[in-house]
């Protein structure tokens, strides 16, 4: 037995139930992909239900589609895909034991994701203004109105409960992680990672990008229905 | 690990072919291609989300049992969506028979 393997053995990181790290993070690795696999099954019934009812209701879907911001869904899908790139580094960093650069781009990744729901946040706030709020503020005037109706208004009401059903779904999914990144930043700096135990680094970004991945869809399904010509 | 290393070339260039996608698929919505609309933008979200999770996600490198668990979510994630709008679709083909009209009974004097 080589000296590296009587350390690892000994890491204060390895459970009980694990004969080595490599094991371990084997396990924890598919693990986060089952429960993934349980995740794309969640959303899977809002996409499904989502389908259905676009289907039942193009028109007003289109109509709903076309009160969205192109420029502000393009630019969160531009951040989003910027964090899960300086996800992938830490990842990288925390694989070659680089703890200055883990930090760095754990906390560049927070604030990456702290753009998306600030860009987020105004667009809930826009849809307040132009009283598209179903349930809350539906009252729906001018050119706004001109666009929604030919769908009719119930429809479009549909339309924007699943676009704050998703979207909603998928923000509290972004504030998870952005909890989940604080924790390791706080374990990070302390030199709690290292090439031979990082598998939580690895867990936490495996879920940062399937959020990116869930984004991925939403930004096409809601923002561009039916095209904007 | 027994996992390699992906130098940071390979990452960048990733992201880039992200962001050119994200820009293609804005920049086709703004083009009339009828039905084919739908498609281009569920097919460009889809090549997306194979580099995410081939390069960012490390599914090229992960083991074979990985790949077989995130196979049957995606064929399960199928038979929810399949299943689904054949239902939708198909309701009309075969109509329900008069009798079991719920709208106002037939009377009799």
């Amino acid at each position: 037995m080589t000296d590296a393997n009587v350390q690892a053995e000994h890491h204060a990181g390895l459970k009980h139930q694990f004969e080595n790290l490599e094991q371990q993070q084997d396990a924890d690795t598919l693990g986060i992909w089952v429960f993934l696999v349980t995740e794309i099954m969640f959303f899977g019934g809002l996409f499904a239900a989502y389908a259905i009812y676009r289907w039942l209701y193009f028109a007003a879907f289109e109509g709903g589609s076309h009160i969205l911001d192109v420029r502000l869904g393009a630019l969160n899908t531009v951040v989003l895909l910027g964090s899960s790139l300086t996800m992938a580094l830490s990842v990288r960093a925390a694989q070659t034991g680089n703890r200055r650069a883990l930090v760095l781009f754990l906390v560049l990744t927070m604030i990456l994701g702290a753009v998306f729901l600030g860009v987020k946040a105004y667009e809930y706030d826009q849809k307040f203004v132009e009283h598209v709020v179903p349930g809350l503020d539906w009252a729906p005037e001018g050119d706004v109105l001109a666009k929604l109706a030919p769908g009719g208004l119930g429809h479009a009401q549909l339309y924007f409960i699943f676009y704050f059903a998703m979207t909603g779904l998928h923000a509290i999914h972004m504030i998870i992680g952005m909890g989940l990144l604080l924790y390791l930043v706080l374990r990070g700096r302390k030199g709690t990672f290292t090439p031979h135990y990082f598998a939580p680094v690895e867990v936490v970004g495996l879920y940062w990008h399937f959020v990116d991945i869930v984004w991925i869809f939403l930004f096409p399904l809601l923002y561009l229905i039916g095209g904007r010509y | 690990m027994s996992q390699q290393i992906v130098p940071v070339k390979t990452y960048i260039f990733v992201f880039a072919s992200l962001i050119a996608l994200t820009l293609l698929t804005t920049g086709v919505a703004f083009i009339d291609l009828g039905p084919f609309n739908t498609v281009a933008a569920l097919a460009i979200a889809f090549c997306k989300m194979l580099l995410v999770v081939f390069f960012f996600m490390h599914l090229r490198q992960s083991s074979s049992l990985v790949k077989v668990v995130l196979l049957a979510g995606f064929f399960w994630l199928a038979l929810l969506i399949v299943l689904t709008s054949t239902d939708y679709r198909s309701r009309s083909w075969t109509p329900a028979p008069d009798s079991w009209s719920t709208t106002a009974p037939p009377t009799h004097p």
